[in-house]
C-alpha cells in the first residue's frame, strides 16, 4: 500500500472512533430525552413524588442530591487543597512525598462500592453518625479526595518558580510566599478542578445507599443528620426496584435527564470558567 | 578545541602581516645605512620608491586593527596584541621615513668628497640596525627579555649621537666652505634620523614588554 | 584586591547537590558600593555563588555547605533569613513582576513587613520607581498590571520592587539576558547609578557587560574562583591563563 493510502486510512480510521465516541454520548442523550422529554415540567421538578412514586416530582432527590454534593465540597475542599499544598509547596523530594502520591493515586481507584462499604463502617456505625447526610458526604468526600489533589496540585504547577523565589527573595517567609503570590493565582484552578471533581461525585449511586440516601424520604433534610433522597439513587429505584417498574419507566428517564444535566452543566460550568483563566492568564 | 576561530585566524593574519611589515622596515633602514656608506644612489633610490609600499601596508593594518576592535571586541591579550600592532605599525612606517630621509642625503652628498670617512656612522647604523633587528624579533617571539635588551642599548646610540653631534659642531665651527658645512649639517642630521631609528626600536621593545607582561614601561 | 571595606565576605565556601559539587572553597570579598561582577561559562557555580550571599540556596534541601560567609560583622547563618533577604535583595535572570499591578508589585515586601499607611507605600512607590528610572514611563499607570509592560520595563520593576525594602546589597543573576540590546544598556546605565548607594553584585555571561559596569571581576570555572581582580586587570591583562583563555574566546 502506498503512503499516500496508509496516511488516508489511518486518518479515516482514527476519525470514524472519535466521531463514534461522540455519537454514543449523542445517542445516549437522545435516548434519555425522547422518553423523559413528556415526563419533565416544572411540577415534576417541584413535587414531592406522591403515589408510591408513581406520580409527583423528585424535588426531594435534587436538594438531596445539592445538599451531599455541597457537603461533600465543604469537606473535601480545603483538605484536598491543604494537601495539594504541602505535597507541592512543603514537602521535600523524597520518598515520603512518593509515596503519599502513590497511595492518593490508588485511592482513586478503588471501586465506589468499597468507600460505601468503608463510610458504613466507619461513620454510620464505628462513629454513631448514623443513616445521614453526614455520613454520606464524608464517605463521598473520601472519594472526591484523590481528584481534589490532582487537581490542585496540577493548579499549583501552573504558577511559576519565579513568583515564589520573588516573593521568598522580598524577604516573605514561606507560607508568605504561598500565601500571596501561589494561591491567590492557583485557586480558580483550584476550584474549577474541584467542581469537575464533584461533577464525578454527584452521580455516585452505591457510597450513599449504604451510608445515607433513602429509599423514600419525601422531605427536604433540615439536619446533616437526616436521611435524604438522591438523584442517582431515585433513578435505580425507579429503573429496578419499584414494583410497577414499567409504570414508572418515564419517570425514571426524566430522572435521568435531570441527573444529567446537574452533572453536565457542572462539568461544563468548570471547564469554560477554566479555559477562560487560561486565556487570561499573563504568565 | 579553540572557539572564535575567524576571529583567531585574522589576529594571527594581522600579526604575520605586521611581522612582514617590520622585515620589510629592517632591510630598508639597513640598505639606507648601506647606500649612506658607499655613497649608493640606486641602492637610496631603491630605499625612497619603497616607502610608498609601507606607507600602503601601515595603512592597511592600523585598518584591519580597528576592524578587529570594533567587530570583536577584542580583550585580554588580544587588546594588547592590537593595541601592540596599532603603536609599533606607527614606529616602523617612522622609521621608513628615517630611512628614506637618510636616502635622500645619500642622493644629496654622493660625488662629495667626505669631509671625513664615515666611522662612527657606520658603527651608529650598525648599532641601530640591530636594534631595529632585535626589536623585531623580540615581537616574533614574545621576548620580553630579549625587548628589555634592546631598550638598554638605546643609551649607547644616544651616547655615540651626542658624541657625534659634538664633532662635527667643531667640524662646522672651524670650516668655512659652504659644502663641507652642509655635509657636516647632513651627516649630523643622519645622526639625528639613525638615533631616531633606535628610539622607535625602543620603542617597539616597550610595546613588547607591555604585550607580554601587560605592564607599560619606559625604558632607555 | 585592593578596594573599600569589604560588605561580604565568603569564606572557604564549598557547596554540594547532593554529590555534585558546584562550588570549591572559594574566598572572595565583596566591597561596598561598587559593582562586582561573576563571569565564567554555564555550570560554573557563578549562580550558585550568587544564591549562597542571601540564602536563597537554603531553599533546596539537596545542597550541602561548608566554609562561611560574612555579612557585615557576623556570619549569615546568624541572621534571620526573612531579615536577610531583605537586606540582601536579588533581581533574577528572567524578569518576574508578579502578576498584579505596578503598585502592589512595589509594595509587596513593605507590605509583609507590615508597612500599611498609604501615604508611605506612595512615597517608597514612587522613589523606588524613580531609583529604578521607570517613574516617568508608568507613573501615570500605577495601577495597571505588571504584565502589561514591557521585558525590559518588568526587569527595572524588578530590581524597583527589590530597593522598596531598602536593601544594602543587591544580587542580579544574569539580569539582562532576557533583554535586548536598548533595554539592556538601560539596566547597565541604572546598575552605575545604583552603586553610589548600594553595593552590586551581577552574575553574567557577557563579558563585555562584565567589563563595562564593574570594578571588580571574578572568574569561575568548575566550580572554582580561578581569578579574581580589578576588572580593568581583568581584561587587560588577566593573571591566569584559564582567564585569558576564556576572556578571549579562547576556551572551549
Amino acid at each position: 500500500m502506498s503512503k499516500y493510502w496508509q496516511q488516508k486510512l489511518f486518518t479515516i480510521v482514527v476519525s470514524a472512533a472519535a466521531l463514534f465516541s461522540v455519537g454514543v454520548l449523542f445517542f445516549a442523550v437522545y435516548w434519555i430525552a425522547k422518553d423523559s422529554i413528556g415526563v419533565i415540567s416544572w411540577e415534576f421538578i417541584t413535587d414531592m413524588p406522591r403515589r408510591r412514586m408513581t406520580e409527583g416530582g423528585i424535588w426531594p432527590a435534587i436538594v438531596g442530591t445539592v445538599y451531599v454534593s455541597l457537603l461533600t465540597m465543604v469537606f473535601a475542599v480545603p483538605l484536598g487543597i491543604a494537601t495539594a499544598i504541602y505535597l507541592n509547596e512543603y514537602a521535600s523530594k523524597g520518598w515520603v512525598v512518593r509515596m503519599i502520591r502513590l497511595a492518593i493515586r490508588n485511592l482513586a481507584g478503588v471501586p465506589s462500592i468499597v468507600y460505601g462499604l468503608f463510610g458504613l463502617g466507619l461513620f454510620v456505625s464505628t462513629l454513631g453518625l448514623g443513616h445521614s447526610l453526614l455520613s454520606a458526604a464524608l464517605t463521598l468526600a473520601l472519594m472526591a479526595l484523590p481528584l481534589i489533589v490532582s487537581a490542585s496540585e496540577e493548579a499549583l504547577k501552573t504558577i511559576p518558580d519565579s513568583f515564589r523565589e520573588g516573593a521568598l527573595a522580598l524577604g516573605a517567609t514561606k507560607w508568605q510566599a504561598v500565601r500571596h503570590q501561589v494561591l491567590p493565582f492557583a485557586l480558580p484552578g483550584m476550584i474549577t478542578g474541584s467542581v469537575l471533581a464533584l461533577g464525578r461525585i454527584a452521580g455516585e449511586t452505591a457510597p450513599i445507599i449504604l451510608t445515607g440516601a433513602a429509599y423514600f424520604y419525601p422531605l427536604i433534610p433540615r439536619s446533616v443528620g437526616e436521611q435524604f433522597m438522591a438523584l442517582p439513587y431515585h433513578l435505580y429505584i425507579l429503573a429496578t426496584q419499584h414494583e410497577q417498574v414499567a409504570v414508572v419507566r418515564p419517570l425514571a428517564y426524566g430522572t435521568a435527564l435531570v441527573l444529567l444535566g446537574l452533572v453536565l452543566s457542572m462539568s461544563m460550568g468548570a471547564i469554560l470558567v477554566r479555559s477562560y483563566i487560561r486565556r487570561r492568564r499573563t504568565w | 578545541m579553540t572557539s572564535r576561530q575567524q576571529y583567531h585566524d585574522e589576529l594571527e593574519a594581522l600579526h604575520s602581516r605586521l611581522l612582514e611589515m617590520g622585515s620589510l622596515v629592517e632591510k630598508v633602514v639597513a640598505r639606507s645605512v648601506e647606500s649612506l656608506a658607499q655613497l649608493d644612489v640606486d641602492a637610496a633610490q631603491n630605499v625612497i620608491d619603497t616607502d610608498d609600499t609601507l606607507d600602503a601596508m601601515e595603512m592597511e593594518i592600523e585598518q584591519r586593527c580597528i576592524r578587529l576592535i570594533a567587530l570583536q571586541q577584542p580583550m585580554a591579550a588580544d587588546l594588547r596584541l592590537l593595541a601592540t600592532i596599532l603603536k609599533v605599525v606607527t614606529d616602523l612606517e617612522r622609521m621608513a621615513d628615517n630611512a628614506v630621509n637618510i636616502s635622500e642625503i645619500t642622493l644629496r652628498i654622493a660625488g662629495q668628497q667626505l669631509v671625513k670617512p664615515l666611522v662612527d656612522i657606520p658603527k651608529m647604523a650598525a648599532l641601530a640596525v640591530q636594534m631595529v633587528h632585535d626589536a623585531l624579533a623580540a615581537l616574533v617571539q614574545r621576548d620580553e627579555a630579549l625587548a628589555r635588551a634592546v631598550c638598554e642599548r638605546d643609551d649607547a646610540v644616544d651616547d655615540m649621537y651626542a658624541a657625534l653631534f659634538e664633532e662635527l659642531v667643531d667640524m662646522m665651527k672651524s670650516d668655512t666652505d659652504p659644502i663641507r658645512v652642509s655635509q657636516c649639517a647632513n651627516l649630523m642630521f643622519t645622526a639625528r634620523f639613525l638615533e631616531r631609528i633606535a628610539d622607535h626600536a625602543t620603542n617597539i621593545g616597550e610595546r613588547v614588554v607591555y604585550l607580554v607582561s601587560g605592564e607599560r614601561v619606559k625604558l632607555g | 584586591m585592593e578596594s573599600k571595606q569589604p560588605v561580604m565576605s565568603s569564606r572557604h565556601i564549598s557547596l554540594w547537590y547532593d554529590k555534585t559539587r558546584a562550588l570549591t572553597d572559594i574566598t572572595m570579598d565583596i566591597p561596598e558600593k561598587q559593582v562586582t561582577a561573576i563571569i565564567g561559562p554555564s555550570g560554573c557555580g557563578k549562580s550558585t555563588f550568587l544564591k549562597t550571599l542571601n540564602r536563597m540556596t537554603d531553599l533546596n534541601p539537596a545542597v550541602k555547605m561548608g566554609g562561611f560567609i560574612n555579612f557585615l560583622d557576623k556570619p549569615l547563618q546568624q541572621y534571620d533569613v526573612v531579615e536577610l533577604r531583605r537586606r540582601v535583595g536579588m533581581v533574577f535572570q528572567k524578569p518576574n513582576p508578579f502578576p498584579k499591578s505596578i503598585y502592589d508589585n512595589i509594595t509587596f515586601g513593605l507590605r509583609l513587613q507590615g508597612v500599611k499607611k498609604k501615604s508611605d507605600l506612595d512615597a517608597v512607590v514612587e522613589s523606588s520607581l524613580r531609583r529604578a528610572a521607570l517613574w516617568d514611563e508608568v507613573k501615570d499607570r500605577l495601577k495597571q498590571s505588571a504584565m502589561g509592560l514591557s521585558g525590559g520595563q518588568q526587569q527595572r520593576l524588578c530590581i524597583a520592587r527589590a530597593l522598596a525594602v531598602n536593601p544594602e546589597v543587591v544580587l542580579m543573576d544574569e539580569p539582562c539576558s532576557a533583554l535586548d540590546p536598548v533595554a539592556t544598556a538601560k539596566i547597565e546605565d541604572l546598575i552605575l547609578q545604583l552603586k553610589q548607594e548600594y553595593t552590586i553584585v551581577i552574575v553574567t555571561h557577557n563579558m563585555q557587560q562584565a567589563a563595562r559596569i564593574s570594578d571588580g571581576t571574578a572568574f569561575f570555572l568548575s566550580s572554582q574562583l580561578v581569578e579574581y581582580d580589578t576588572t580593568v586587570k581583568m581584561f587587560e591583562n588577566p593573571g591566569d591563563q584559564r582567564t585569558e583563555d576564556y576572556i578571549t574566546g579562547r576556551f572551549g
